[in-house]
């Protein structure tokens, strides 16, 4: 059913002799969601302005169709993109800013001759209207630009790049700007206009939620470097390595030694899982994700643990465990106090066993919890800083 | 407390009062009055001889307004033409290069007006450098000579081709063939010329740096996204860019064109008495031999609301770009 239209071969970047992008091999099929999902600085960015034309791959093919396109200028191409900040045009009122695009002659043929052709006004009318319809702005037409609320002028340049029928839309973090309420909403507004138009987009973001909620496919990207690419359900419940775990949701990640196909020892324990074709005794990451754990009274229990702390998160309790002086995170949605013993039952499907990894003992580890989240916070908010810097040069 | 701000602007007020908006009080009340005859009003021992005598001989006076207008006009598209293109190459370049472009376009503002415009007289004088260089290098010597040429030609086409239509149609026609031939300098000081070049070289920083600033702050993702949507490099120029460059455009043109309409130094300097301009006009009417301020005041008058005028025009034409700065 579904046709391949843009593939990466190979492809690396380097800036100032920094690796950017490391042997990057993905394809986009037709009238797909995909998104390109980590950190600042994964390089993710990078591959959207590759598609888009902005740069060009140190080495490697972009190919269109099976054509190659890496050289071809961005006006040249296909493909349109939705900027991480719009950049709609300030002098432009909202019907001309989606008239943009469709006001420059194309060539086309006419009467076996290549020649530019204008569109005419009526037409180019009709098709600004009815994009301002899909994406709910119909009577704003005539409105400033600089007037519009952050979700109006998204909506403007969703419009703006959709109206050129683009096969592929390409879109640059496009939500980071706006707050959590209008984010969820757009979300749902992005989904339906992607399978009302029935096109390809291609969406750059490091908000996991906002991946796994709207994605067909998602491509876990980390240091330039492609780390796993499956649908969102795939992606959840069998994470490739420990970082897609961590940056998935949330998970525990132990040490633990397959003995055979279903019995993985952690804790010096043997626990009964659903994985196989591992090499007898190989060391693993196993990971359990925090809301498949079942607390118990602690002689049910597996496993006993002392409760550390206790974060109420509105639907459930971030719950802390220390067992024997590693910690856990569980989420219940029932209440246990600080310093209360538990036991925990882990059954065979909770239990996730993954190759050993270059980012086995990174994540997964809730020793220092609190500290942690807030780390991750300033980081993150730097990191996005870094990266616009960088994206200016 | 409350009116703290308004504290504070209380100098800024006196100062405005004393120093802009009485001696235009006063320009406006001499425009509109004389030495004697007219209505005559009494205000205690000030006697005002209400007249529109002044503005009935501006008359007299057009073609010197014509020729200001003009020179004016010639000087800031001259200075929009070199200016734009400079600006925009600026912009464009790494931040290094700019401080050194910013630097060298600045440095001769820190040296005095009428130092500079001096020097432009010993450079553009009859047996001035650029002169001397000339014919040092030989270019007056083929001046003359192409003049020669031009000359044996035009007389050869006179008794040819010319004569003949001469008597054809009855005409009277000749071509000149009086080209000088013996030059030793090519005349430029005291041209209309040389007080263009004045304004243009004096003013040139005013068109560059408003335009250069717009520019520089213009956000890159605008042009990704006109590319982005398939416009080449000449749409991207003339649908995005330059519109959005209007108002620093705007400004340019205003901070050329008012001095370049009012000045009575480049004129002087570098026009001689062949080139007359408003401000010579006016400084006359003050300082010269003409002593008339009633008719000196009525004309900076009348060259204040054209220019009023014209700017209003202007800024009409650009409105809507201005949020296009502050984005």
């Amino acid at each position: 059913m579904s046709k391949e239209l843009i593939r990466l071969v190979d492809c690396c970047m380097a800036f100032d002799g920094e690796q950017v992008l490391d042997h990057i091999n993905l394809y986009f099929n037709d009238s797909e969601f995909l998104t390109l999902l980590g950190p600042s600085g994964c390089g993710k960015t990078t591959t959207l302005r590759i598609i888009g034309g902005f740069i060009t791959p140190t080495s490697g093919e972009v190919l269109f169709d099976g054509v190659r396109m890496n050289d071809i200028p961005p006006h040249l191409r296909q493909v349109n993109t939705v900027f991480q900040r719009y950049a709609l045009f300030p002098h432009l009122n909202v019907f001309e800013n989606v008239a943009f695009g469709l006001r420059i002659p194309k060539e086309a043929e006419v009467n076996g001759k290549k020649k530019k052709v204008k569109l005419p006004e009526r037409e180019i009318r009709e098709r600004v209207m009815e994009m301002l319809e899909v994406v709910s702005l119909k009577g704003f037409e005539n409105r400033k630009v600089t007037e519009l609320s952050g979700g109006q002028q998204q909506r403007v340049a969703i419009a703006r790049a959709l109206v050129n029928r683009p096969k592929v839309l390409l879109l640059d973090e496009p939500l980071g700007a706006l707050d959590l309420r209008l984010r969820k909403d757009m979300q749902n507004e992005l989904k339906r206009i992607q399978q009302q138009m029935g096109i390809t987009f291609i969406y750059v973001t490091h908000d996991q939620e906002e991946a796994l909620a709207m994605s067909d496919t998602i491509v876990v990207m980390d240091q330039g470097r492609i780390q796993q690419i499956g649908s969102p359900i795939d992606i959840y419940n069998e994470p490739k390595n420990a970082f897609v775990a961590d940056f998935i949701g949330e998970s525990n990640i132990l040490d633990g030694i397959m003995h055979e196909d279903y019995v993985v020892e952690f804790f010096n324990r043997k626990f009964k899982c659903l994985d196989k074709g591992f090499a007898p005794m190989e060391p693993v990451d196993v990971v359990i994700r925090p809301e498949d754990i079942d607390i118990v009274a602690p002689e049910q229990g597996q496993l006993r643990g002392t409760v550390t702390s206790v974060t109420f998160k509105g639907v459930h309790y971030d719950t802390i465990v220390d067992f024997k002086g590693y910690k856990w995170l569980i989420q219940t949605t029932d209440f246990h106090g600080v310093g209360e013993n538990i036991g925990i039952v882990l059954n065979p499907d909770d239990i996730h066993i993954m190759h050993k990894s270059e980012y086995s003992g990174m994540f997964g580890d809730y020793s220092s919890y609190s500290e942690e989240y807030d780390e991750m916070d300033d980081v993150t908010l730097l990191d996005e800083e870094d990266e616009e810097e960088s994206h200016e040069e | 407390m409350r009116n703290r701000r308004g504290f504070f602007a209380l100098p800024y007020v006196v100062w405005m009062a004393l120093f802009v908006v009485a001696p235009i009080i006063l320009v406006v009340v001499y425009a509109f009055s004389a030495a004697e005859g007219g209505f005559v009003i009494q205000f205690g021992s000030l006697t005002l001889h209400l007249t529109l005598d002044n503005f009935a001989k501006m008359g007299d006076y057009l073609i010197v307004f014509t020729r200001s207008f003009e020179l004016a006009i010639i000087a800031t598209l001259l200075c929009l033409l070199i200016g734009y293109p400079l600006a925009y190459v600026l912009a464009r370049e790494t931040a290094g290069v700019q401080r050194v472009a910013m630097m060298l376009i600045m440095l001769p503002m820190w040296m005095n007006f009428l130092l500079r415009t001096y020097s432009w007289m010993s450079i553009l004088e009859d047996t001035g450098l650029l002169n001397q260089l000339f014919s040092a290098v030989g270019i007056i010597d083929l001046g003359n000579w192409i003049n020669s040429g031009l000359n044996s030609l035009c007389a050869a086409l006179n008794s040819g081709p010319v004569a003949l239509l001469n008597d054809l149609l009855g005409t009277q026609w000749a071509l000149d063939t009086a080209r000088a031939t013996d030059m030793e300098f090519f005349h430029m000081i005291n041209t209309s010329g040389a007080v263009v070049l004045g304004m243009v070289y004096n003013y040139l920083p005013f068109m560059v740096l408003p335009i250069y600033s717009v520019i520089v702050k213009l956000d890159d993702s605008l042009i990704e996204a006109a590319r982005d949507l398939g416009a080449g490099t000449s749409r991207v120029f003339r649908k995005v860019i330059f519109p959005l460059s209007l108002p620093g455009v705007l400004s340019g043109i205003t901070m050329v064109f008012v001095p370049s309409v009012s000045t009575f130094a480049i004129s002087k300097l570098l026009g001689g008495s062949n080139e007359l301009l408003l401000g010579d006009l006016i400084e006359m009417q003050f300082t010269g031999m003409a002593y008339n301020p009633y008719l000196g005041s009525a004309i900076a008058l009348v060259m204040m609301v054209i220019v009023v005028v014209c700017m209003a025009i202007m800024n009409r034409f650009g409105e809507g770009e201005e949020q296009a700065v502050m984005l």
